[in-house]
């Protein structure tokens, strides 16, 4: 039992971050436990080479079960097929805690029988069993739990694992995809109408608020997001969504998406508690507000007091020389 | 149609957490307790479905101590029917809470058994997906658009860059996310209703987790930061704090 499985989300073909991710900390893991990585990919075709590319981060054994029918995630396949796959010997199971992986690790528990961590931030493996903390009340307690009996299943959070190149023995094998019931079919996936990043795999998040004073202010901040390149993109706070300047789907917060990207940047945002319940685990803060007395200023690694119309245009243009100059 | 919703008391969102003295629970001096948001969604839309189609019933089920009897009559004054209390004392293992929900619900003749999509006290984001599970039920999760015809239901889901399109029949599991509909407030005539609805409490006992919470702490309090100027004269300065020290450009 110091083996551990990791569910690799496979996404237009691709082992993307998500799944490099969950493989890394599973590798991780597993060598304190002295087991090997077992990885389970399930999806369309071309997914036995996507799951094949993650041997480089440490993946020893890689199942695939791929299909043409399920180009798009169809949740009681998948759960069948992770399912009996965990079904086999592991200390710990392990899945992103991406929308896929926070629909589908529960289902795969409540079929094993057991608990789940969700949003994992730490694992440990002192004194045989396994421990792992996870934020509550939306970031404002972390707990410890420990799990008395395995597999220890978990869905883990982006960017806190990273994602490490360590080869493993990466023997692709196929496995079946079965007769699983198909309760609920997923149709289609209809793409948000605008080509950006979603928050929650963003590495640089540029946030606007109440500060940007409406809508077609925005330019400002889509300036400073092309300015930084294509691992950024916008973010907002509620009082700009609810005022219907922003797309609910780039909320940040309580009542939003809980993100943590690389660097966070909050323009015109007060820093209201609920806004910092989804951005508070970001690594670098830079807080962008005129009021030098605003909440946002105590959880910010950085902060420039001052206009944001006057700030933000020469930031973009900073930004755009340091870039090119390397 | 009858529709279940599970309800969850929890502290409001603006609570100041504080850890009482067992270092494993809520200190909960001073802390106002709600109905957890995003069951709202789920209740607000059964009870549309109700008044659309003129007939059925909205059970509201909760799993909690005695006080989530209050969080029950709460949502009895939006406009359930009638509601249940499980009583115990509760779990932040997801999985024992399901199971006791499932038990509940199988016992009960429905068509649609709706939750929020997270509580925002564990922020578990897992019992309806294991429900569903228990009960052999079709399942969407965090659903920001419900269209019902006769038995069948297709379900917006809300996932990264987009929806995904769900289809299904009843009867079936449904976990609400923000933007499905806007929730009403309780007014006095539906305050002064709830008193006279039935609310029935049981005795449970949960069952045993694979989950244990050892502790539970306030996280360390963020750095102090430093505020690097002031002004669009100060932006040269965060830009190479940026490259030098916190090496994130
Ligand atoms: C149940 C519940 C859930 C919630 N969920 C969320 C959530 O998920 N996400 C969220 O963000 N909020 C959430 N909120 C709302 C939250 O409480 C705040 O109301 C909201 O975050 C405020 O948004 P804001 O910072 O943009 O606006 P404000 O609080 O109005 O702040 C605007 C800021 O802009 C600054 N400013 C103004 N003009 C300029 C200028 N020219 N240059 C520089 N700075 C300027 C001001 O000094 C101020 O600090 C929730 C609230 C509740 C009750
Ligand atoms: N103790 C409980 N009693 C009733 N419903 C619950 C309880 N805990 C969770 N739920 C339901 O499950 C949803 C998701 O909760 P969770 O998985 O704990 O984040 C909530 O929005 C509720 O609808």
């Amino acid at each position: 039992m110091a083996d551990v499985l990791a569910y690799a989300e496979i996404r237009d073909g691709q082992a993307g971050k998500a799944a490099r991710e969950v493989v890394t900390a599973a590798r991780t893991v597993s060598e304190e436990l002295g087991g090997s990585v077992h990885v389970v990919a399930v999806g369309g075709v071309g997914t036995a080479g996507a799951g094949e590319s993650l041997g480089a981060y440490g993946a020893d054994r890689i199942m695939v079960a791929e299909s043409e029918e399920l180009g798009l995630y169809q949740p009681d396949v998948v759960t069948d097929v992770v399912a009996r796959a965990a079904a086999g010997e592991y200390a710990a199971v392990l899945f992103p805690a991406s929308a896929q992986g926070k629909d589908l690790g529960p289902r795969v528990a409540g079929r094993l029988g057991r608990g789940l961590a969700t949003d994992v931030i730490a694992i440990s493996t002192e004194g045989g069993a396994i421990t792992v903390q996870r934020p509550m009340y939306a970031g404002k307690a972390t707990a410890t739990l420990r799990f008395t009996e395995g597999p220890a299943i978990m869905t883990v959070r982006a960017n806190v694992f990273g994602a490490t190149e360590r080869p493993g023995a990466g023997a692709v094998e196929s496995i079946e995809i079965g007769s699983a019931e198909v309760r609920a079919r997923v149709t289609a996936f209809e793409a948000a109408d605008r080509d950006q990043l979603d928050v929650s795999e963003a590495t640089i998040i540029v946030s606007g608020g109440r500060g940007l004073q409406g809508a077609d202010h925005w330019h400002l901040l889509e300036d400073l997001v092309a300015a930084l390149g294509d691992q950024a993109t916008l973010g907002a706070s509620r009082a700009v969504v609810d005022a219907g300047w922003r797309p609910h789907a780039e909320q940040v917060g309580q009542t939003g998406k809980t993100v943590s990207p690389n660097l966070y940047f909050a323009v015109g945002i007060s820093g209201a508690i609920q806004h910092l319940a989804g951005m508070q685990t970001a690594k670098v803060i830079v807080a962008i507000n005129r009021d030098a007395d605003a909440p946002i200023f105590g959880v910010a690694d950085y902060g420039l007091v001052g206009d944001l119309f006057e700030i933000l245009p020469r930031l973009t243009e900073e930004v755009r020389r340091v870039r090119q100059d390397g | 149609m009858n529709t279940i919703v599970c309800i969850k008391r929890v502290p409001d969102s603006a609570t100041r957490v504080k850890i009482g003295p067992g270092g494993s629970e809520l200190d909960p001096a001073g802390v106002k307790y709600v109905v957890n948001p995003y069951d709202e969604y789920a209740l607000e839309e059964a009870i549309r479905r109700r008044e659309a189609a003129g007939s059925g019933r909205v059970t509201a089920i909760s799993v909690g101590t005695d006080a989530a009897a209050e969080t029950l009559r709460q949502a009895l004054a939006m406009g359930a029917d009638d509601a249940v209390l499980l009583k115990s004392v509760g779990s932040t293992d997801g999985f024992v809470i399901a199971k006791a929900l499932a038990d509940e619900i199988a016992s009960r003749e429905y068509d649609l058994v709706l939750f929020g999509k997270q509580a925002i006290d564990d922020d578990n984001m897992q019992v309806p997906q294991m429900v569903a599970e228990l009960l052999g039920l079709p399942c969407a999760t965090v659903v920001v658009g419900l269209e019902i015809d006769g038995g069948r239901a297709v379900a917006k889901r809300e996932v990264e860059g987009g929806h995904e399109v769900v289809e299904f029949s009843l009867p079936a599991v449904v976990s609400t996310q923000k933007g499905l509909n806007e929730p009403r407030y309780p007014n006095l005539k539906g305050i002064m209703a709830a008193k006279k609805k039935p609310l029935e409490e049981k005795d449970i006992a949960l069952a045993a987790s694979t989950l244990e919470l050892i502790s539970l702490e306030e996280p360390p309090p963020p750095a102090a930061g430093r505020i690097v100027g002031e002004g669009a004269d100060a932006v040269p300065a965060l830009i190479s704090a940026l490259r030098e020290e916190a090496k994130v450009l």
